[in-house]
């Protein structure tokens, strides 16, 4: 089980100080906060990828790249990688780079993206999102798969003899995920690759999201990649905790009813009723997050929502240390306890290089040699 | 006899509102008009008032409090609906149009709905017909001919145009196109998924 951090990257005012931070500051604290991930043993560290105000992070692997040169083992990934409005090319050329430079610790999560406006910036429509998400990311896993492509479709100028460069680490393409809020096709698109599935499940109830992660599970297994328990499931949360349930409560509280997503909506008690929202104490978290599992089954990767909505960084800092602290230890030993040993971990880079090259011996876990 | 399902959607404000007299009238008549096609109707009234924070909230968060979405589902599910709003400021009613904007979009295609409004004078009738028949008409449902409005002065009058010949003349034309209606089953995007094949190929 794999558990880690994504950032939506908004510059949001504090309410509590209304004080905003500069892109500069956004950006930097945002560096700091994945080296503190990696420092309290969480594995993965995800951003997001936007190109509209307030959110900084528009070019993911500039920032992804400086991180994993300050880092040793925590995963890079994305939340998400815009494949609709994104050439599949630059894609397919900019995350093998990554690759190299992070020495494989690298994965995507593909997305579509909801912001009407950022399609036309691209010269794309918002309302080709799936036939875009299907026709590139198909294109993608031909470049990285492929060492010279031809290729034509609707979206971009075709290809021709074309060669993406560099080729991905070892011959192993980066291990994609495909994140989704309501759109069926995306599952089936995962199910179809054998992809992973992410379902970023923090504003939404968790019924809805039961059910497309039900119909990835069964189309995974349709497509002959394993049984439907066997599928690789992400899910986000969205934590804030003190040692004391009540402190934890009284200190959110402004940040929630000022949200950019829902302030001034339903109370913070409701959304924590409603969505996978947690404030309180650490072990309310773990008793949470354990429920995901009974919810969703056996998964493979955890992220979770910390530095957005105006924390300032100290408190986010402070989170990550109760996070890896007191949380995700427990949660590791539980996760794994409960998992059967048929359910696969997720997929590292040396896991899938083991695989591809033949080299893993019989009964050695996939993980063990990931590590 | 069969069945039918009749959905009454009411936005009035006071208790006891004008628009839930208006709306109870609508829906006995409907039902009366219905069991002599030969249709067993029921009818379940919902009373916009009692969702109106969680309509508020579903507009902020984009997602429905379990009892407005059980009510929102409800409502795809109908035969018919009946449709009744104040009308406000030359227009439905704010909290009747948030509701109309937490249902999908093709929920209503082929739903036949009967729309009425209350409203001080009859100088507002005509907001039936320039701002709650063209919301029907986006959203693909099959809206009786007849739309009924009625003012203060209505629930006082007699004559060939008093309001209860209205009502039934309006019902009637509703109850001829719910009882007519047949229903294909929906494909549900979910269980029956449309495969990556036919996705990949661009149709």
């Amino acid at each position: 089980m794999q558990f880690g951090i994504f950032t939506v990257g908004d510059v949001t005012s504090d309410p509590t100080t209304k004080t905003v931070p500069t892109e500069a500051e956004r950006i930097k604290a945002m560096v700091t906060i994945a080296e503190k991930a990696e420092e309290v043993g969480l594995d993965v560290f995800a951003s997001g990828e936007h190109h509209n105000r307030p959110f900084v992070p528009s070019s993911p692997t500039t920032m992804l790249g400086y991180i994993a040169a300050r880092t040793s083992r925590i995963i890079l990934s994305t939340a998400t990688t815009l494949i609709t409005t994104n050439d599949p090319v630059k894609i397919a050329e900019d995350y093998a780079m990554l690759q190299h430079l992070a020495d494989g610790r690298v994965d995507l999560m593909m997305g579509r993206g909801n912001t009407g406006p950022v399609y036309p910036w691209f010269g794309k429509d918002i309302r080709q999102g799936i036939p875009l998400a299907v026709e590139n990311y198909q294109l993608l896993r031909r470049l990285w798969r492929e060492d010279v492509v031809d290729w034509e479709g609707r979206f971009r100028t075709p290809l021709e003899s074309f060669t993406s460069t560099p080729r991905p680490l070892d011959g192993v393409p980066p291990f994609v995920w495909h994140g989704s809020i309501r759109s069926p096709e995306i599952a089936e698109q995962a199910a179809y690759y054998g992809d992973g599935f992410f379902a970023n499940h923090i504003f939404w109830p968790t019924n809805h999201f039961q059910r497309l992660i039900d119909l990835y599970r069964r189309r995974f297994e349709h497509y002959g990649h394993g049984s439907a328990d066997q599928a690789i499931v992400g899910l986000g949360g969205q934590v804030f905790m003190r040692k004391r349930s009540q402190d934890a409560v009284a200190e959110f509280r402004p940040y929630f009813d000022n949200a950019p997503v829902y302030g001034n909506g339903p109370s913070l008690e409701e959304f924590t009723e409603g969505t996978p929202l947690t404030v309180g104490s650490p072990q309310e978290v773990i008793d949470k997050t354990l429920t995901f599992r009974e919810k969703f089954g056996d998964y493979q990767r955890q992220l979770f929502l910390m530095d957005h909505a105006g924390l300032p960084l100290k408190t986010v800092l402070e989170q990550l240390d109760l996070l890896g602290e007191e949380v995700v230890p427990v949660l590791r030993a539980e996760f794994d306890r409960l998992r059967p040993a048929h359910v696969p971990e997720a997929p590292t880079h040396a896991g899938l290089r083991a695989a591809a090259t033949g080299t893993l011996e019989e009964g050695t876990d996939l993980v063990e040699a990931a590590r | 006899m069969t069945a039918r399902r009749v959905v009454v959607v009411t936005a009035g404000l006071s208790t006891p509102s004008s628009t839930r007299l208006l709306a109870d009238r609508l829906a006995a008549s409907a039902v009366r008009s219905l069991r002599e096609q030969g249709h067993q109707a029921t009818v379940e009234t919902v009373e916009l008032r009692d969702h109106a924070r969680d309509l508020a909230d579903r507009m902020l968060t984009g997602f429905a409090s379990p009892g407005l979405a059980e009510v929102v589902d409800g409502i795809a599910d109908a035969d018919g609906v009946i449709a009744v709003t104040p009308i406000f400021n030359a227009s439905y009613s704010g909290l009747f149009k948030t509701f109309f904007d937490a249902v999908e979009p093709d929920a209503l295609t082929d739903t036949p709905v009967l729309i009425a409004a209350t409203g001080g004078t009859a100088r507002h009738s005509l907001a039936l017909e320039h701002a709650v028949r063209p919301l029907f008409g986006y959203l693909r449902s099959v809206v009786a001919p007849t739309a009924v409005f009625a003012a203060a002065e209505d629930w006082g009058s007699g004559g060939d145009g008093r309001l209860g010949v209205r009502i039934d003349r309006a019902a009637d034309q509703f109850a001829a196109l719910v009882g007519s209606r047949s229903r294909a089953e929906p494909r549900d995007p979910f269980d029956d998924p449309v495969p990556f094949a036919t996705l990949l190929s661009g149709e």
